[in-house]
């Protein structure tokens, strides 16, 4: 295939249903990248309606003799990086003329951020959300139906993610001439991987600056957490091009697609994935929904293979130490996802980090009081 | 046989189960002139609950891969007719793409259709491609000139599934493919019922039959026999061969 790769990961395996449409969000994506009106539209947005850019905060309690540097999306508007693609992807649904938005969501985050775009431009909302999910991340299904989206309960499989994705794909072969597709992470089939990238770099460009600002020189190491891998990619952009700087991914240990997976095929491309020998899709298994997931987005397997970034895993227990020692000494409660990155930062041998704190806890705090 | 000399083609899906062989034969007996033996994969895009949860099944009953192309050589040893492989991407990702060619014509299937593995693709493996109602008409020529043997017409913008009605959108979809190439058109997705198939042999020249036919074979093969010989039957009311 030519378009859409990432070394030998990528593509577009998709029925030929959805290739006219892929086809028209490519050829509506390029336009608007080379359109500075979509750029100043998307940057007041950013800017006056979700509170960038954030803060980068040093966490000088959390780890004691070194310097880790937290990069604030916790304090976005809906309390996570997801909004940043929310919002960049609804500017591009508006230009392809689509009045329907359909989104998967795991932790809730991407869900509760596509219902919060969808009710700022009066775009019909629906979102797939495994029962699994919905049961221990309730908040967010409350927030997303305040904010007039219909969430409709994925009731087979695994009833996490990899289900919910499954579903929200069908969805949109149904409905493909008058939806758009938020998707929520790099993952996908071609442009996908590439816009969500795009757009979560955001963070990455900001953290660049402000590192470089606050301790004059350069991390020798960025951390963050990778379940599709969507904050991670954004904060890698920033520092892919700084050879000097360690990339590093936190996957949970129970979800390990780059850690423990295999090449494969999974909603749209191929990459590095959760399956058995025939290709069979195997069950993550994670405390926290964002990273309970097979896949991870194809940039990612190929930053992998070329050596340029480091996946390690952390378990349940080390993100759950992790979460409530940042409330402790921080006075921030992470959200689980990044909590898994915070594990591992801790333990670096680096003096100067930065960790992306992707999102915060509040919807986590019936799951983590409960163990 | 009479359905060998019919105008019209029948194409009948089953799910590869250890029951598939005598299943197929009931099907071939009925008169159908192709049977889809689908190979299942854990997370099928293209497919409605009834072939899902038949995937799901099978999947727990441990036809793999390998399991499945064990099936497919014991259908072939029933019957006389092509039998189309019919599965994901990710399944021949995994096997090998030239290993499964291979070894699923040694079996003794003809062709095959990979669901969600574009025409650009994997051009070594000969396949029977798909084209939408959304396909543009380049993507059309484009997919007859590299399909083997017939072009699939997905009838609808959808997943697999029966329906009420045929949908409006296939003889627009027809005469379109009709004006680009002249390889066979046949017809899928939705259609369940004798009256389908006998609406949708006047417009295609094959008839597709899945997700209903997955239902009936549960039942077993009387019923799957049955049932197939009513869809012939109104097929070749409709359209005398």
């Amino acid at each position: 295939m030519s378009t859409g790769l990432y070394g030998t990961y990528g593509g577009r395996y998709v029925p030929e249903t959805l290739i006219p449409a892929l086809e028209e969000l490519d050829a509506g994506w390029r336009e608007a990248k080379a359109d500075d009106s979509f750029h100043s539209e998307l940057h007041e947005l950013l800017t006056n309606y979700a509170g960038r850019p954030t803060p980068l905060t040093l966490a000088e309690r959390f780890a004691p003799g070194k310097r880790i540097y937290l990069k604030r999306e916790d304090l976005l508007h809906t309390g996570a990086h997801k909004v940043n693609n929310a919002l960049g992807q609804i500017v591009l649904a508006r230009r392809l003329g689509k009045r329907r938005i359909v989104a998967e969501t795991g932790a809730g985050q991407h869900g509760v951020a596509t219902a919060t775009v969808c009710a700022r431009f009066g775009l019909e909302c629906v979102v797939y959300m495994g029962e699994e999910d919905m049961r221990r991340q309730r908040p967010n299904v409350e927030r997303m139906g305040l904010l007039g989206a219909e969430v409709r309960p994925v009731d087979f499989g695994t009833k996490t993610l990899k289900e919910a994705t499954s579903e929200a794909i069908r969805d949109w072969i149904t409905n493909v001439e008058t939806t758009h597709y938020l998707i929520g992470s790099c993952v996908g089939p071609a442009p996908y991987p590439e816009i969500v990238g795009e757009l979560q770099s955001v963070i990455g460009r900001e953290t660049h600056e402000q590192v470089l600002a606050a301790a004059r020189r350069l991390p020798e190491v960025v951390v963050a957490c990778v379940g599709g891998g969507s904050n991670a990619i954004g904060m890698f952009h920033g520092f892919v091009d700084d050879a000097d700087v360690r990339l590093v991914g936190v996957e949970a240990a129970g979800a390990a697609s780059l850690g423990t997976g295999r090449a494969g095929v999974l909603h749209g491309s191929r990459s590095s994935i959760l399956a058995d020998e025939d290709g069979q899709i195997a069950d993550a298994h994670s405390i926290s929904a964002g990273l309970d997931y097979p896949g991870v987005g194809p940039e990612h397997a190929f930053l992998r293979d070329s050596g340029r970034a480091e996946y390690v895993g952390a378990t349940d227990e080390e993100a759950l130490a992790a979460f409530r020692g940042l409330a402790r000494t921080e006075g921030i409660i992470p959200a689980l996802e990044p909590s898994h990155a915070l594990a591992r930062a801790k333990e670096l041998e680096a003096e100067l980090i930065v960790v992306c704190l992707s999102g915060r806890g509040d919807k986590d705090l019936a799951e983590v009081l409960s163990q | 046989m009479s359905s060998a000399t019919a105008a019209k083609s029948l194409v009948i899906y089953l799910v590869c189960e250890p029951e598939t062989p005598e299943l197929a034969e009931a099907a071939v007996e009925g008169g159908a002139d192709i049977v889809e033996l689908g190979i299942p994969f854990s997370d099928p895009l293209a497919e409605g609950p009834t072939i899902r949860l038949a995937s799901e099944r099978a999947l727990a009953r441990g036809m793999r891969t390998k399991q499945c192309l064990e099936c497919i050589a014991a259908v072939r040893e029933r019957v006389d007719v092509p039998l189309v492989p019919m599965t994901y991407a990710a399944i021949l990702e995994a096997y090998g793409y030239e290993r499964f060619v291979e070894d699923s014509r040694a079996a003794g299937a003809t062709s095959a259709i990979v669901v969600d593995l574009p025409v650009e693709e994997h051009r070594d493996v000969a396949r029977i491609q798909l084209v939408a109602p959304t396909s543009t008409d380049e993507r059309i020529s484009v997919c007859a000139e590299h399909t083997d043997g017939w072009l699939y017409l997905v009838s609808l913008t959808g997943t697999t599934g029966a329906r009420d009605e045929v949908s409006p959108a296939l003889a627009g979809l027809v005469e379109r493919a009709r004006a680009l190439t002249g390889v066979p058109l046949y017809a899928g997705f939705g259609i369940s019922t004798p009256a389908h198939a006998a609406s949708v042999a006047e417009l295609a020249d094959g008839v597709v039959v899945g997700s209903r036919a997955v239902q009936v074979a549960v039942e077993g093969p009387d019923a799957l026999r049955e049932y197939v010989a009513g869809l012939r039957a109104a097929i070749d009311a409709a359209v005398p061969a």
